[in-house]
């Protein structure tokens, strides 16, 4: 993003939004650490003046090595920080999550899906981002506002789409809805409602890759666990728990906060005695890095340190990623308190338009190329909504089927045989 | 009535207490006489035995030797050819882990103190020397995450035992086993297995104040997708552990405080108990006791005294809390047509209550008198020893309410 964001654009802009200063600090990082000027002006922060909010809040950040890289380059020949295969690849992924979730909007207010629908829109540079940095056995952990990273880490947009109209063909049999995702092919360990809950399972799976090498003696086996969660998420004891346990076994894991400044209707300054996430970071003894969140190939290059980081066993790192969510909390929330000039900010640094113009105007994919792109995926997307309706409704024998791995924890009937064995069991009418 | 158990972590052996040792099958049929001359077995654990036919005689004398136990499972009993090993309950627990932590590599232990301390009752005695600290890993005081950790490792392939330093401490981990561990199975579509082995000490135990002396299995029981089971032997505690952790699904089993030093002899070879399955272990015509864990003990001794009083109660020991063997209850409801429950539980929502439901549910018919469940009182469990003995149930409540029913 040499053009649009590079740090020698910022002092002339109104929001100094890359500000680096390296200090030195415990542990070896690549990332530089910020002196903290934010917390002298907290006192002064209102909600309503939005200006002054994103000064104050944005000085002493962060922001990723490739800015900090450009800076010393010469502006005469910029680098680019991606091929235009991986150019294509990161616009084809964004723009799936895109359409995915505006159809997902439409079809819920046709009354085709029901519940808890949380969209993603805005936030896909951060999915898009890291997952695409990630083999097939990598896992992933996310939270309730997870159809974007089911889609990025490869699970079909068809078995997306039928789980949220809650047929038999979707990725969980229609069980798991909207807010669980799995899919074991992708290692997608979920979806999960309550938050933080996904984190500690995550720091499990990283610890399964760790005891793969270290006990079972797979030496090559270097799966990295990406742990997706909120701003509030940060407040929460299973975060912290975790990020102790994770560093203090050198887990490869990567914590990546999608900071996007609201819990539903709770501003994360409201909500958080030290609004910077990834100061925390250090305080368990791991690098802490913020990134803008709304340029994917900031964050991809954040990324791909942090998960190298994980890979070769040096531990955990934890990103802050600033984003920002287009539309409400859920498809039921109103979104009334958020202030109108904040959304348009946010709306003017869409991750995609943003792709968009680096491509276009370093020459690495034409208009037309991207517009093909568009259509392809909006015939993905039409035809997942078509997969989804033809597909079948669970039947009432499904009902029963999943409830344990071994059925014989049905227990034994009174006629002495496992409960299982009941047909009444297969046809989903007995009841337990 | 003074309980029969020593202190926790007293090395005492339980000399005193019911016999624990097995019978071969064929001494099981042996016939019954009628109401008033009850007869009973004692078999040895050197493998002698002793018919004790005429009670009324015996009466005058000391009490009537053991209650019977039975290892429904084991059909080749090693009384001859094999004499077994003796050793404690915790031992077994121990011996249990170790054997499948052997067999299997992607067994592993996680808690507090579970490594270089041995276990807070060195059920992982030198466990992590053996097996290296990453395959018994101490964690940070973090039930809710390590629970959590567990349950992802499990998702992921491997077989994690997560203990509960006590079983109280879990209540920090309900969200994970809630949430994650009953429902991941369902709600992925069957694609994520959960073969997580939860583990701990838990019931009344000797004045350790309220919070230290909690019964979780009734606040678990409602879970979807697990399974419990409690165990109260060495011989079942040593099979319900390996049964548990070769389990596809989550299984949480309930140790307690007070039997960890019961000692019993049991077999040499490899054998499992059915989780799913009750122990019968005492046969009877009158009435049926159903019972767990510690409550166990409690019974037999008041079984004794209703021996003695010529009574012939069916005292079956129901080990799997979640789901409830139905065939074994069922049968003995059907053939003594009376039910006492005693449990440790609290009387409200406890398994006693889901079991009374479940009773009358399918056996209705069968009963010839309400079903009676002794609990222990809706009481935080006070620190002096007097108001605690009174919260829980003893013997003596047992033989009342025995009597009460039989009328």
């Amino acid at each position: 993003m040499s053009t649009a964001f590079s740090a020698a654009n910022f002092s002339t802009q109104s929001f100094p939004l890359n500000h680096t200063s390296t200090t030195t600090h415990d542990s070896p990082l690549v990332f530089a650490k910020p002196t903290s000027q934010f917390l002298r002006s907290t006192p002064k922060l209102r909600l309503s003046s939005f200006s002054k909010l994103n000064l104050s809040r944005r000085s002493g950040t962060v922001v990723a090595v490739s800015d900090v890289v450009k800076q010393k380059k010469s502006k005469s020949t910029p680098t680019l920080l991606i091929t235009k295969e991986e150019g294509l690849e990161l616009y084809e992924d964004m723009v799936l999550g895109r359409a995915f979730e505006d159809m997902c909007a439409q079809m819920y207010y046709r009354g085709k899906m029901f519940g808890f629908v949380h969209l993603y829109n805005g936030q896909e540079a951060v999915s898009t981002g890291f997952i695409k940095l990630l083999k097939q056995q990598d896992s992933v952990v996310s939270t309730y506002r997870d159809h974007v990273h089911a889609l990025s880490k490869g699970v079909p947009a068809r078995a997306v789409m039928s789980e949220l109209f809650g047929k038999t063909t979707g990725c969980c049999r229609g069980q798991g809805g909207s807010m669980h995702m799995f899919s074991r092919e992708h290692n997608l360990l979920g979806g999960f409602a309550f938050i933080g809950e996904g984190i500690p399972i995550a720091t499990g799976a990283a610890f399964t890759s760790k005891y793969k090498r270290e006990v079972l003696k797979e030496a090559d086996c270097d799966h990295v666990t990406l742990a997706f969660f909120g701003d509030g998420t940060c407040n929460n004891g299973q975060f912290f728990e975790c990020l102790n346990m994770a560093s203090l076994w050198k887990l490869p894991i990567v914590f990546v906060v999608e900071n996007n400044l609201w819990a539903i209707g709770m501003s994360h300054l409201r909500a958080t005695s030290d609004p910077q996430i990834y100061k925390k970071g250090p305080a368990f003894g791991m690098p802490g890095i913020h990134v803008d969140g709304m340029d994917v190939l900031k964050v991809r290059e954040v990324a791909k340190e942090a998960i190298g980081r994980a890979r070769r066993g040096e531990g955990p790192t934890l990103v802050e990623c600033e984003t920002y969510r287009f539309r409400g909390h859920s498809l039921a929330d109103p979104d009334e308190l958020r202030d109108p000039a904040e959304k348009a900010h946010y709306a003017a640094r869409d991750p995609i338009t943003a792709l968009k113009k680096y491509l276009t105007e370093n020459n690495l994919a034409s208009e037309s190329e991207l517009k093909a792109i568009d259509k392809k995926i909006d015939e993905v997307v039409e035809d997942a909504v078509e997969f989804a309706d033809e597909s079948p409704v669970p039947p009432r024998s499904q009902l029963l089927e999943n409830v344990f791995a071994d059925p014989k924890g049905f227990g034994i009937g009174s006629d002495g045989r496992y409960r299982c064995e009941d047909p009444k069991f297969t046809q989903g009418t007995a009841h337990v | 009535m003074a309980a029969i158990f020593q202190g926790v972590g007293a090395a005492a052996t339980l000399s005193s207490s019911p016999s624990n040792s097995f019978v071969p099958k064929k001494f099981l049929t042996s016939p019954r006489r009628s109401f008033c001359v009850p007869s009973s077995v004692v078999v040895r654990s050197d493998g002698s035995v002793n018919f004790d036919l005429n009670s009324k005689s015996r009466r005058a004398q000391q009490l009537v030797a053991n209650a019977v136990a039975t290892k429904a499972d084991s059909s080749a009993a090693s009384s001859s050819s094999n004499p077994g090993h003796e050793l404690l309950l915790f031992e077994a627990l121990r011996e249990g882990l170790e054997e499948e932590m052997e067999r299997d590599p992607c067994v592993c232990v996680m808690g507090e103190d579970v490594g270089h301390y041995g276990g807070s009752y060195k059920v992982t005695k030198d466990l992590a020397k053996k097996f290296g600290d990453l395959r018994v890993l101490d964690t940070p005081i973090a039930e809710n995450s390590f629970t959590g950790m567990g349950i992802g490792a499990a998702m992921t392939g491997l077989r994690p035992v997560v203990e509960g330093m006590n079983m109280g401490f879990l209540l920090l981990a309900f969200n994970q086993i809630s949430n994650n561990c009953g429902m991941l199975h369902y709600t992925s579509g069957g694609q994520f297995t959960i073969p997580i082995v939860i583990r701990g000490p838990g019931g009344v135990g000797r004045q350790l104040g309220a919070e230290h002396s909690q019964r979780l299995e009734s606040y678990f029981q409602s879970i979807p997708g697990i399974q419990m089971v409690a165990c109260s032997t060495p011989y079942n505690a040593k099979g319900l552990m390996k049964a548990a952790i070769r389990s596809e699904n989550p299984v949480i089993l309930f140790e307690h405080v007070l039997l960890y030093n019961l000692k019993e002899r049991i077999p040499d070879e490899d054998y499992i108990c059915n989780l799913e399955e009750a122990e019968m272990v005492r046969p009877g015509e009158h009435v049926t006791i159903l019972t767990y864990s510690r409550m166990r003990y409690h019974v037999m001794q008041a079984a004794k005294t209703l021996v003695n009083k010529g009574y012939d109660p069916e005292v079956i020991d129901i080990r799997s809390l979640k789901p409830f063997d139905l065939y074994t209850i069922g049968n003995s409801v059907k053939k003594t047509h009376r039910v006492l429950i005693v449990e440790e539980c609290m009387r409200t929502g406890g398994i006693g209550a889901s079991l009374t439901a479940a009773i009358t549910e399918n056996f209705n018919d069968y009963l010839d008198a309400p079903i009676m469940c002794l609990s222990s009182q809706d009481v935080p469990t006070p620190y002096a020893g007097t108001l605690e003995e009174w919260t829980v149930v003893q013997p003596a409540q047992i033989v009342t309410a025995v009597e009460q029913l039989c009328q």
